[in-house]
């Protein structure tokens, strides 16, 4: 693997984004909830990035980021060298067809009064991407036969599909404006277990097809994001705690929230399960508009000793690729 | 162990303007006492409607038309659904955790009310014994100050505590039998994991038997004894969860466990998606409801109807014809 610059698509430097808590007829704020505090990472292009957390951990909030649906707090997002973190709206059309989004709900995703056809092809209009009416339709046509659907469903509306057909035509939309990198926010986790499969090697053949397509796959399901992602990083609390590979993170995880979180993901069978160890955290995620002091992990961390409440500890690299958040490592 | 509960034959079914739904059609089960059984299955394959079935609440246009539920010995369908009979088995000798903590709650009564509710109808217990009661109820599935929190609203307590608000009062009146339909669901990882792990400390220290429904075959591995594969309102494979996740015989347990994403697999180990779609359940054939989308199908099953349950190992059963062991080597 070359280490040129120009393989990274996506560099994103300590991004902050804070939401306002308001109050009161005049909106006074009065506090914010920082969905994420300080994350850095990069993927490199063909590359499959994983979010992984559980809910308010800020996972989709950094995706939303990088894709500027969200105007982040601070921080540096640069997508293939271009510092895009500041950059106005009307430059963002241009922006956006380079990068796209898989929403989590194929039911709501999807507007009920446009044809399947018309949906996918929008981005094509969108972007002035073709010509004349033929080359529309004939994209429009290939599109659906990339994610495994028949061209002659596309006078259908989004009612008429299975959960499963309508995740394929939100990949169909996503792809329509053929660009380096998508935002897979919980593309899975609606759609029926033998379903998920289907979605899941689509996007990686699609991978595989296209040479130098980048994911972000964001999940809270372990077992799915070590599946298909080449790095993962977990995050808690608006922070990354932990980056490596997924063989490296199932073999040797060494923060102690991820320790907690392969622990709760049962394997099904019944014979490994009776020997893994079982990590139960204590209490619940607390609130991120007041995160606790220091490592926010400490108040439910096993590990904990009384320095972790004081120094908020930096992702360091271990070695091999391996970076970690905690002191006690 | 006893026996507390068999199923036979037990047929649910839904009136509906597209025509008749059977949600649950011939479906014979057994819990012994004190154990913990999987009823596994995606969604709308009967796995809450049987289980729904057996606490009668079942309400129009849906319709319990055959079979028998058979606890310590009475026939439960003997009984009128809103009658004495049911009203003092509901609740007290078979309870029930409903998927949605949100909702499943009252949210114009305080927790305190609700559990003394409980306590004063089945028990006859005074007011003062049953707050005595649910306090230490309450405490006893981790909820901190419980006391004091007997005067919370729902909205008052968060997802996780509000499940272990709905486990103290599955166990209130001590019941033989507790039924946990999707408990954990709607919950982030390591919350699912915390209240799993309650539950079986709780049934264990009750000595009542748990059902756990859900379509998370880990879980199931994890906790469970035996399990029950349903499939368009059939159960298309039974037995000892040892077994099944080792060697599963019918061609749906043999996908499902082929299609799911686990922790351990080896890296680049594709899934082997289901293909196509579960069946609508109007209007089915009477040949096996999964041979459009199985791979093992032979002559036989296009022409004949689909099997009864027979049995292939050490109280392993199949729904099949084919003898699928012979043709995976």
């Amino acid at each position: 693997m070359s280490s040129s610059r120009d393989d990274i698509i996506l560099e994103v430097k300590d991004l902050k984004m804070y939401f306002p808590v308001t109050r009161g007829l005049l909106r006074r704020k009065v506090a914010d909830v920082k969905a994420v505090d300080g994350v850095s990472f990069k993927i490199r292009r063909g590359e499959t990035l994983g979010l992984v957390g559980e809910s308010g951990c800020g996972k989709t909030t950094v995706g939303r980021c990088v894709i500027r649906l969200y105007q982040p707090t601070g921080g540096k997002i640069l997508f293939e060298g271009e510092d895009i973190t500041t950059q106005p709206e009307r430059k963002l059309r241009h922006l956006r067809r380079k990068m796209s989004l898989i929403f989590q709900d194929p039911y709501s995703s999807l507007d009920p009064r446009q044809s399947a056809a018309s949906i996918v092809g929008e981005p094509l209009k969108v972007h002035q991407m073709v010509t004349s009416q033929k080359e529309y339709n004939e994209r429009v046509e290939k599109l659906f036969r990339t994610v495994g659907l028949d061209p002659s469903m596309g006078d259908r509306y989004p009612h008429e599909f299975s959960g499963g057909q309508r995740q394929r035509i939100g990949v169909a939309r996503a792809l329509a404006c053929e660009p380096s990198l998508i935002v897979c926010d919980e593309p899975i986790s609606a759609l029926d277990v033998s379903i998920q499969a289907q979605i899941i090697n689509l996007l990686e053949e699609l991978q595989e097809g296209l040479k130098g397509l980048t994911y972000i796959f964001i999940a809270h399901d372990l077992s799915v994001v070590k599946h298909i992602s080449d790095r993962i990083a977990v995050m808690y609390l608006g922070r990354i705690v932990e980056i490596t590979r997924p063989r490296e993170l199932y073999e040797n995880p060494l923060h102690p929230y991820t320790k907690a979180l392969l622990s709760a993901v049962p394997v099904p069978d019944p014979y490994i399960e009776e020997t893994r160890e079982r990590i139960i955290l204590k209490g619940e995620v607390p609130s991120p508009i007041n995160p606790p002091s220091g490592c926010s992990f400490h108040v439910r961390c096993f590990m904990a000793i009384p320095e972790c409440s004081k120094v908020v500890p930096p992702l360091r690299d271990v070695g091999n690729g391996h970076e970690v958040a905690c002191i006690r490592v | 162990m006893g026996r507390l509960l068999e199923v036979k034959n037990l047929k649910t079914q839904f009136k509906t303007e597209g025509g008749l739904v059977k949600a649950v059609d011939d479906v014979s089960y057994y819990i012994d006492e004190q154990e913990i059984v999987g009823v596994v299955g995606e969604s709308g394959c009967g796995k809450s409607v049987s289980q729904l079935s057996v606490m009668r609440l079942i309400n129009s246009p849906g319709k319990i038309v055959g079979g028998q539920i058979i606890f310590e010995g009475q026939d439960l369908l003997k009984y009128e659904a809103n009658g004495p009979e049911m009203r003092s088995i509901r609740g007290a000798k078979i309870a029930m955790i409903f998927q949605e903590p949100m909702t499943s709650l009252n949210p114009v009564l305080t927790i305190g009310r609700q559990l003394t509710e409980m306590l004063e109808l089945h028990l006859g217990m005074r007011r003062n014994e049953a707050r005595k009661r649910a306090a230490e109820l309450l405490s006893l599935v981790g909820i901190p100050s419980a006391e004091s929190r007997l005067d919370d609203y729902p909205h008052q307590f968060s997802g996780g505590m509000r499940q272990r608000v709905m486990i103290a009062m599955g166990l209130s009146c001590n019941p033989k039998m507790l039924i946990a339909d999707e408990p954990t669901t709607a919950l982030d990882v390591t919350t699912q994991a915390q209240l799993l792990e309650l539950m079986k400390a709780m049934v264990e220290r009750f000595r009542s038997s748990l059902v756990i429904v859900t379509h998370n075959l880990g879980v199931v591995a994890r906790y469970a004894q035996r399990i029950y594969i349903m499939y368009a309102g059939r159960i298309v494979e039974s037995g000892y969860c040892k077994d099944i996740f080792r060697r599963p015989r019918h061609p749906y347990t043999i996908g499902l466990l082929k299609c799911v994403p686990r922790l351990d697999e080896e890296e680049g180990r594709k899934l082997v998606p289901i293909k196509g779609l579960p069946p609508n359940l109007i209007n089915m054939p009477p040949t096996c409801a999964f041979l459009p989308r199985c791979p093992y199908a032979v002559e036989q099953c296009r022409k004949e109807p689909w099997p009864e349950l027979r049995l292939v190992g050490n109280q392993q059963y199949i729904r099949c014809y084919v003898n699928t062991e012979e043709r995976i080597q």
